[in-house]
This record gives C-alpha cells, sequence and structure tokens, in this order.
C-alpha cells in the first residue's frame, strides 16, 4: 500500500455503496483487508447495476429459450436467427440518473452504451429507439430535461449514423426526480459470425482499444445504484462525456478487425469500465487476467490505478487478440486513429491481478467477483388488487367528441412529431414504417425480409396490478409487431423501479416479473437481454414500476407490410377482439376524470395469441388494407390516430344500447385489433374471424373529412391535426422562445 | 459512369449515396479514403457524403475540406469535372472554397429529420436535366446545419447568375424565407458552380430512390447524371 491512499474505514466502505455485512464478505473472501484500488473494484462489481443482486433471483423465472434463440442474457445482447444465414442483435438498457443530473451527455451516452453492446457482438446497428418518461410537464424542470434528452439522443445516434426509428413517451408526476432513458439498439450479424466476451487461451494479449481514459464517471454505476435525495445535481462529474464520433470510429474499427479474424473475445467498456470487461472476459472464460496499468492509454496525467479501473470514459473496448494477428489488428486501429495498447493478458490462475507503476494494486479471485456477488431474496409484499370500475358509477360531464379532444392533445396522445424531428430516422435508407406506426419496420439488407421493432408499457397498469401489467406490456409489444404483419420473435426488458429494499416496490418487481414471463412463455416471445434500473426514486417517492418492453419480430416480405392510415373511402371498419368497456386505469379515467384508480384490463394470453395470429394471416393474404392495434386510449383514439395518419375521416355507428358509450369508445379492453375491408374481402375476413372464433363487430365506414359517431357532433379531421399537433412545440417552445 | 464516393472518418452516408449510384447506374462507386491523395483513374463524377466528418469538430466540414484527398477533388473540379456535395459534403465545399457562402446552425437550433419539398429551378444543369424545370419534388433532409447564409453581394451574385438550383418551397410551391425549415437565406437548398459542376445541396435524394422505402423523387438527380455522363 502507498501511504497516499486513504485508509480503509467503515465510513469508506459506506461512501462505496457497500453495507457492513457486504464488507464482511469481501473480508471473507480474501481473508484480507482490501486495498482502496480492490474496494473500488468490488464497489464497482457488487452494485445493483452490475450485479442484479435485488433482482437477479426473480429474473430466473424468465423464459429465455426458444430454437431460434442464439443468444440469451448474459452477454452484451440477445441474438436471434432472422433466417437466411442473419441474425438480429438486440439489447435495451436504461440510463435514467445519469441523464436526470446531465441530460444531453446521460441520454446521449446511453445510446452509445447500446450501439456498443451491440456492435461488440459482430453487428452493425440497423435501428435505434428510446423509451422516455418525464415527470409532470407543470414540474419546473421536465422542459429542460426533454430538450436536453432529446438532443442528446439525437446528437449521438445522427452522428453516429443510425437510424432513429420509434419509441414512446410519456409524462406522469411520478417521474418528477426520476425521469427514464431507455435506449435500444437492433444490430445486424451473420448468424455465425457472432463474437462473445469468453476468452479462451493462455497468455493472449488484452487489448484496449478506442477513446483514451479519462476521470470522467467514476463511480457511474454506483450512483445508479442508490436513490436521489436533494442535491442530485451535484453527482454531475459521476456522468460520462460522449463523443460520438470516436463511436462512429470504433464501430468501423471493430468490424473490420472482426472481419480479419483478429478478435478471440471482446467486452465493451460499459458501466464500472475497465474492471467489469476485464472481469467477466476472464470469468466467463475460466481464466485469469492480469493487467499492467502503466500501458493504459490515458488522457490525464497522474491518474491512480483505482481512477483507472473505475472510469467510465466512454467509446473504449477490451479485447483477447488471436495469437499472431496483434499487428494486423493494431494497424486496423491505427487506420482509425483510435489507440491500440496491449495492457495485459490471459493467464490459467483465475486471479485478477492489477498492477501499476511497479506495485500490485488488486489480486483477487476473478470468478468469485462476479459469481459470488451477494444475492438478496429480499421481503416482498403483494400489491392489493382494486375492484373493476363500473362505468354506471362514473359521474361524466364531458361529452364523448369532448373528451376526444382533449385527449388527443393531452401530453401522452399528443404528436411527439417535435421528438422524432430531431432524430435521423432514414439514414441507411432502410426505414420502411417511419416513426408514428405500431412499430418501425427496417429491411434488412436488400429485402425483401424486414424487422419489425416496438417499445411497450403501461406503467398505470404495472402499479395497479404488477402481474397484469407485466403481462400486458408483453402482449402489447407482441400485438405492435403483429399489427404491421409481422412474427413476434423475443424481447429485451429494461425493469425500471424503485428502492428495493421496500417490501412494495420488491412486490411490484416480482409480480411484474411474473407476468413478463407468463406472457413471453404463452407468447413464445423469450426474453433475450435485459436491464435492470432500481433505486429510480427522489426523497421517498418511487417511480411508476415501468418494465420497458422492447420487441423483434421479422417480416418475410416489407411489401406486405401493414399501416395504420385509412387508405380510401368506403371501407368497412372492423374491431377484431371482444369489446367490454373496461375503463380501469384507462387514459379517459386519468385525463378527463382526473383518476386513475380500478383494475387494469386483464390479458386473456390464449386469446391475445389466437387473434394476433389471425390478424397477421389477414395481413399477409391482403385481406385488410389498414390495420392498428387498439391500446390506450381505447377504440376512439386509435380510429381518430387512423384517420390523422391519412386525412380520411369515419362515419361511425352509435355503440351498442346496452354498453356505457364512454366506456365503449375509450375502454381499453385488450387483444384488439382494427381493421379497415373493401367490400370485396368484408365476407371472407368475418368468416376468417369466425372460423378462429373471434369476436368481430362492425365499428363504421371510412369517409369524408370528419369523425362522425351516429348522435354525436362531428368533429373535422383536420382540427382534430391541429390539437394534435399543437401541444408539444407549444409546450417547448414556451420554454426556449 | 465512374463514379467516386469519398469516405472521411465519420462520414455515415456514403452508402447510402453509394447505394443509390448503384441502383441507378448499375455500376458500383469506388470508395475513397480521405488519407488518399488520388482519385481512382477515369473518375467522372465525385461524391462528398452526408455525415459528421470528424465529428464536425471545430466547424463542420472544416477539417474534412483540409483532407489530402481534397487536392484532388479541386483538380477534378477546375478540370470541369462532376462534384456533388450532400448534406455534410455540401458543407465541405463550402469549407474548401469550391463553392462559396456557409453553412450555419438551423434557425431553430434543432437537428431536424424530415421531407422537405424543393423546386428545381433550371433543368440545364448535369444534375437536373431529368427534372421539369420548376418541378416540385420531395427529398427529405437531415441535419443540424443547414442553414445555408452568404454575404449579400454573393447572394446577390448566386442570384443573377442562377446557381441556386433547388430551393425549399411551401405546399402551394411558393417560397418563404421567413417559414424556411432551417432559416435558409434566400430559401436556397442547394446551389452549383459558376461552370454548373459541382452541386452542393442540403436535402438527400440519395435517401428517396427505393420505392419499397419511400418516395422516389431523388432518382431523377442520378438520372441526370448518369445521362450527362453517357451523352459526355
Amino acid at each position: 500500500m502507498i501511504p497516499s491512499e486513504p485508509k480503509i474505514t467503515p465510513e469508506l466502505v459506506a461512501e462505496h455503496g457497500l453495507k457492513p455485512d457486504e464488507y464482511e464478505r469481501i473480508l471473507t473472501l480474501i481473508g484480507r483487508e482490501p486495498t482502496f484500488t480492490e474496494l473500488g473494484i468490488f464497489s464497482a462489481m457488487w452494485n445493483e447495476h452490475c450485479s442484479y443482486k435485488s433482482s437477479r433471483l426473480h429474473l430466473r423465472g424468465l423464459p429465455t429459450k426458444a430454437p431460434w434463440v442464439i443468444q440469451g442474457p448474459g452477454e452484451n445482447a440477445g441474438v436471434i436467427d432472422i433466417g437466411d444465414g442473419k441474425a438480429a442483435v438486440f439489447k435495451m438498457e436504461s440510463h435514467n440518473h445519469p441523464s436526470y443530473i446531465e441530460p444531453y451527455q446521460g441520454a446521449g451516452t446511453g445510446v452509445g452504451g447500446i450501439l456498443r453492446d451491440v456492435f461488440t457482438m459482430g453487428a452493425r446497428p440497423i435501428a435505434a429507439l428510446n423509451a422516455l418518461r418525464f415527470g409532470d410537464p407543470k414540474h419546473p424542470r421536465t422542459r429542460h430535461l426533454v430538450a436536453g434528452v432529446v438532443a442528446g439522443i439525437g446528437g449521438y445516434g445522427n452522428s453516429f449514423g443510425v437510424p432513429t426509428v420509434g419509441g414512446l413517451v410519456g409524462f406522469h408526476t411520478r417521474y418528477d426526480g426520476n425521469n427514464l432513458v431507455n435506449a435500444m439498439a437492433v444490430g445486424l450479424a451473420d448468424a455465425d459470425k457472432i463474437f462473445y466476451a469468453k476468452a479462451t487461451g493462455v497468455g493472449l494479449p488484452v487489448v484496449y482499444l478506442g477513446s483514451k481514459t479519462g476521470r470522467d464517471g467514476i463511480h457511474g454505476a454506483t450512483m445508479a445504484s442508490a436513490e436521489f435525495g436533494e442535491g442530485a445535481e451535484e453527482k454531475r462529474p459521476t456522468v460520462q462525456v460522449g463523443d460520438p464520433f470516436a463511436e462512429k470510429l470504433l464501430l468501423e474499427a471493430c468490424l473490420e478487425i472482426m472481419e480479419a479474424g483478429c478478435v478471440v473475445a471482446i467486452q465493451d467498456m460499459g458501466a464500472a469500465g475497465l474492471t467489469c470487461s476485464a472481469v467477466e472476459m476472464g470469468a466467463k472464460g475460466d481464466l485469469g487476467i492480469e493487467l499492467d496499468l502503466d500501458k493504459l492509454p490515458c488522457r490525464e496525467t497522474g491518474m491512480s490505478a483505482y481512477e483507472m479501473m473505475l472510469s467510465e470514459s466512454q467509446e473504449r473496448m477490451l479485447m483477447v487478440i488471436a495469437p499472431g494477428k496483434e499487428e494486423q489488428a493494431e494497424a486496423i486501429f491505427l487506420k482509425w486513429g483510435l489507440d491500440f495498447a496491449i495492457v495485459g493478458y490471459t493467464t490459467d490462475t483465475l486471479r485478477f491481478v492489477v498492477r501499476h507503476k511497479g506495485e500490485i494494486k488488486a489480486d483477487l479471485p476473478i470468478k468469485e467477483l462476479g459469481d459470488e456477488a451477494p444475492l438478496y431474496d429480499r421481503p416482498w409484499v403483494e400489491t392489493p388488487k382494486q375492484q373493476r370500475i363500473d362505468p354506471a358509477a362514473l359521474d361524466i360531464t364531458a361529452t364523448l367528441p369532448g373528451a376526444l379532444e382533449r385527449l388527443i392533445g393531452s401530453p401522452d396522445f399528443a404528436s411527439k412529431r417535435w421528438i422524432w424531428e430531431q432524430y435521423d430516422h432514414l439514414i441507411l435508407n432502410n426505414t420502411v414504417q417511419r416513426p408514428g406506426g405500431d412499430a418501425a419496420v427496417v429491411r434488412v439488407e436488400d429485402g425483401p425480409k424486414g424487422l419489425a421493432m416496438t417499445c411497450d408499457v403501461t406503467p398505470r397498469y404495472c402499479e395497479a396490478d404488477p402481474f397484469e401489467g407485466g403481462k400486458q406490456a408483453v402482449a402489447e409489444a407482441w400485438r405492435n409487431i403483429t399489427a404491421v404483419g409481422a412474427r413476434p420473435l423475443a424481447l429485451t426488458d429494461n425493469l425500471n423501479f424503485g428502492n428495493p429494499e421496500k417490501p412494495e416496490i420488491m412486490g411490484q418487481l416480482v409480480g411484474c416479473l411474473r407476468g413478463i414471463a407468463a406472457a413471453a412463455l404463452e407468447l413464445d416471445f423469450p426474453v433475450v437481454s435485459g436491464n435492470v434500473s432500481l433505486y429510480n426514486e427522489t426523497n421517498g417517492r418511487g417511480i411508476l414500476p415501468t418494465p420497458t418492453i422492447g420487441g423483434v419480430g421479422v417480416l418475410d416480405d416489407i411489401a406486405k407490410m401493414a399501416t395504420l392510415d385509412f387508405k380510401a373511402n368506403g371501407e368497412t371498419i372492423l374491431v377484431l377482439g371482444a369489446t367490454t368497456g373496461w375503463l380501469g386505469q384507462s387514459a379517459f379515467l386519468s385525463e378527463i376524470l382526473d383518476r386513475e384508480d380500478g383494475a387494469p384490463p386483464p390479458v386473456d394470453l390464449a386469446l391475445e395469441r389466437k387473434t394476433g395470429d389471425l390478424v397477421r394471416g389477414l395481413i399477409n393474404d391482403g385481406l385488410v388494407t389498414a390495420v392498428h392495434d387498439v391500446s390506450d386510449g381505447g377504440l376512439l383514439v386509435a380510429l381518430t390516430e387512423m384517420a390523422l395518419a391519412s386525412g380520411i375521416g369515419a362515419n361511425l355507428a352509435a355503440p351498442p344500447p346496452d354498453m356505457n358509450p364512454f366506456a365503449f369508445w375509450f375502454g381499453e379492453d385488450q387483444a384488439r385489433y382494427i381493421v379497415t375491408v373493401e367490400s370485396s374481402a368484408k365476407a371472407l375476413v368475418l368468416r376468417r374471424a369466425e372460423l378462429a372464433g373471434i369476436p368481430v363487430a362492425k365499428l363504421g365506414t371510412t369517409g369524408g373529412d370528419r369523425l362522425h359517431i351516429a348522435g354525436e357532433r362531428p368533429i373535422v379531421v383536420d382540427a382534430l391535426r391541429e390539437r394534435h399537433e399543437a401541444w408539444l412545440p407549444i409546450y417547448m417552445g414556451a420554454g426556449l422562445m | 459512369m465512374k463514379s467516386a464516393v469519398l469516405v472521411f472518418p465519420g462520414s455515415n452516408r456514403e452508402g447510402d449515396v453509394a447505394r443509390a449510384l448503384h441502383m441507378v447506374s448499375g455500376v458500383k462507386p469506388a470508395m475513397v479514403w480521405h488519407a488518399d491523395t488520388a482519385l481512382p483513374q477515369g473518375t467522372d463524377l465525385v461524391v462528398l457524403p452526408g455525415g459528421f466528418s470528424y465529428g464536425d469538430y471545430l466547424r463542420c466540414g472544416a477539417i474534412a475540406a483540409r483532407a489530402p484527398i481534397m487536392e484532388a477533388v479541386r483538380a477534378h473540379a477546375a478540370r470541369g469535372g462532376l462534384v456533388l456535395g450532400i448534406c455534410n459534403g455540401f458543407q465541405i465545399l463550402c469549407e474548401s472554397g469550391l463553392l462559396p457562402g456557409v453553412l450555419v446552425r438551423n434557425a431553430r437550433l434543432r437537428f431536424i429529420c424530415r421531407e422537405a419539398l424543393l423546386k428545381v429551378e433550371r433543368n440545364d444543369t448535369p444534375f437536373t436535366r431529368r427534372y421539369a424545370r420548376g418541378a416540385i419534388v420531395r427529398y427529405p433532409v437531415a441535419h443540424g446545419e443547414g442553414n445555408y447564409t452568404a454575404d449579400a453581394t454573393t447572394l446577390k451574385r448566386l442570384e443573377e447568375e442562377g446557381r441556386v438550383l433547388f430551393r425549399y418551397v411551401m405546399p402551394d410551391g411558393h417560397r418563404d424565407d421567413a417559414q424556411v425549415l432551417n432559416g435558409a437565406a434566400n430559401s436556397i437548398a442547394g446551389i452549383v458552380s459558376e461552370k454548373l459542376n459541382v452541386l452542393g445541396l442540403m436535402p438527400h435524394p440519395e435517401n428517396h430512390v427505393d420505392p419499397l422505402v419511400g418516395p422516389t423523387d431523388g432518382r431523377a438527380l442520378f438520372e441526370s447524371l448518369v445521362g450527362a455522363l453517357e451523352k459526355a
């Protein structure tokens, strides 16, 4: 120990986010007091973000296998076979805490991190998506966060050169102190050329590639594993700074040296930087790793071993290079102007040894660093069930057209054009379905295949009933992929929750995971990657439970893709699936009646599957002209979105006399799709629905320039569009002009 | 037609434009690295693609304008060879002095990706011969710094010499400088050099060539180039 390093005290241990019993565990494991650097390494490996210590036990219940799954959770990203020798590589990851503290860099590096996860596997990123949750629009910080996060995502993705094709944006006061930034990336690789973190071979060079190491982001993962209190903004130095230009170069250089056969194992330096990447490569391959930090390319002088091991500087990679390939690999990296340094070797000792300036700064058992991380079976309580809302008992003073006008211009439903126009969604020239549809569709190379992708979750449902909410998030992602005509293949989950040390919050996590597992199993939609973000709390108040689901599916022929816009006048509008008028936890209840209560709509998974299979078949057989899933906002919001996308109105029949009209039009029953059919196809579509045992009802006919429900005031589509498009630009402009 | 697409560190639409050229001309363009000092023998058309060359650090296009390959591009242009700079390519052409003026940050200070309507001001150039004069076409834009500006004398000269080739217009076909999406002077989207052989264009014709992906209004620009070169 050099004397300048701080003495290990209980206070220092606590500052590293380690509980006293966790420190005892370290002492037992290594049989001595850790060095300062070792303490830092443990804090990096054993925080919630890296060790999943609160969630690991429950993540085991998720279905992760299917014949088309090449790689499930545990690697940088999940990998699925999409046929023709190609694989889709994808994952979603949160960058919530940093994005609150420093929205531009926090969101940008979130995008950078997930892109790196994908190209580390040998895939070229072909699309990015993001799921964003902000606080109440009236909260003084919200506007600043929206502006910064959106600019940060665009600033990184646009420069890197990946189209940002879809996502979701929602507002709720429960995110006031903890906005969520969940970034997803999808890449394309040859199915037989996937690269992994597992190192093989003793005495091989461990190579550092990319940008230099600085002091940014030290303890970023530890910060992301704690609640916020007053003064969260003071944590700004723990946020990394992104350089999309360096990342673009790193992408090209990595793909080039992979192609040249130089790479044995590869791991990007994300959370917990060099520590986590080196330990993972060694531990997965049953090898030791020795690092010589004197060789590390540093941006700043005088960096200590502790700082180098914990830096979260961006755009860096660690690789094990094949014997005799060092020179070739170095030449490729130098061509791209990136750093290349041999910083260590693989060993057969199963020890993680770190040397700096002639001293051993760390000497730890490599497998135990990961395997022996604490695992908690935290106490949890089930969320109490709520009653089903009886529409007859509601005191509704609004009119149907009035309620629709308010809903369509409300923050959650208003057009997000102001946001997605800041993202380059067209680069690579493969964006077949642009933002605004049910799922984005990106052509695979020159076609005819396409990948459909979407992000979904309804946090209100998850809060009221975590199990049903978890199911619904998966079902909705599956439904959105189906609605464009694609076969849903697999999902990635980004689990955002509050403090797991509270039994109620832990109950939300457990419930949502069980729901996700049930739906993923029933719908053959396995989980192949994911990320857990806990401690999303400020001053003791947690976010709504938000398990964001990112789904990916394949469309065999993009020419058959369905879109949601009405195509022509005079077509019949049908709803497939049963409408019971379920208003509990609906957007109508929340926006119009200002109450968030009742049981959320249950998802009948068998019915969900049957209905989806029917719709997909109708699309592939060219029997329907427009398709839109029915989600929050119910039938009338879905119909409005179809009208807005096309400029064509509709004449709609009055609801069945035995049903409350608000419940009929705004109820959020699951497993439903609206389709339009030409008169020649109508009989066949009805027959196919009957054969499948799926209820079908005629809602009306397309045509005209207004939405007109029999007996109600007609609304001009262009007037609805004005409301729909107005809210966000006005809201943002008010703070900027 | 022999075309060469330059690749700078940070270029990211080189693949899109190469694909469009291949699709329309049937020939794959050569990809030329920024550190090279010569263009492939017999190059007819040089394309400077979109992207963020050198991260747009310092000033967009400023570093790329000084890349080794640019000497060869200047010589090619001086010989009357065709040069097409799209988006970042346009910025590089301005920074390298091959075109006048400069592209600064969008008036609303935000990146903007959307379809834009453009008027083709003349069709007697190698880039536009397959369009009708005055045609209104739809190309997407995707830029943060597409706000064209130049001093009054330069703008006047460009207008007098008919060197504004593409102009942003409203749906009714008229230009409205107060509402132009990025704030560009005189609603300028693309300008040509005096000899009409160098075009700088902010929007992306290469992203509107494939009916499977979207509109195909950009195709005629590449067809014009093929036609011009076949004739030559």
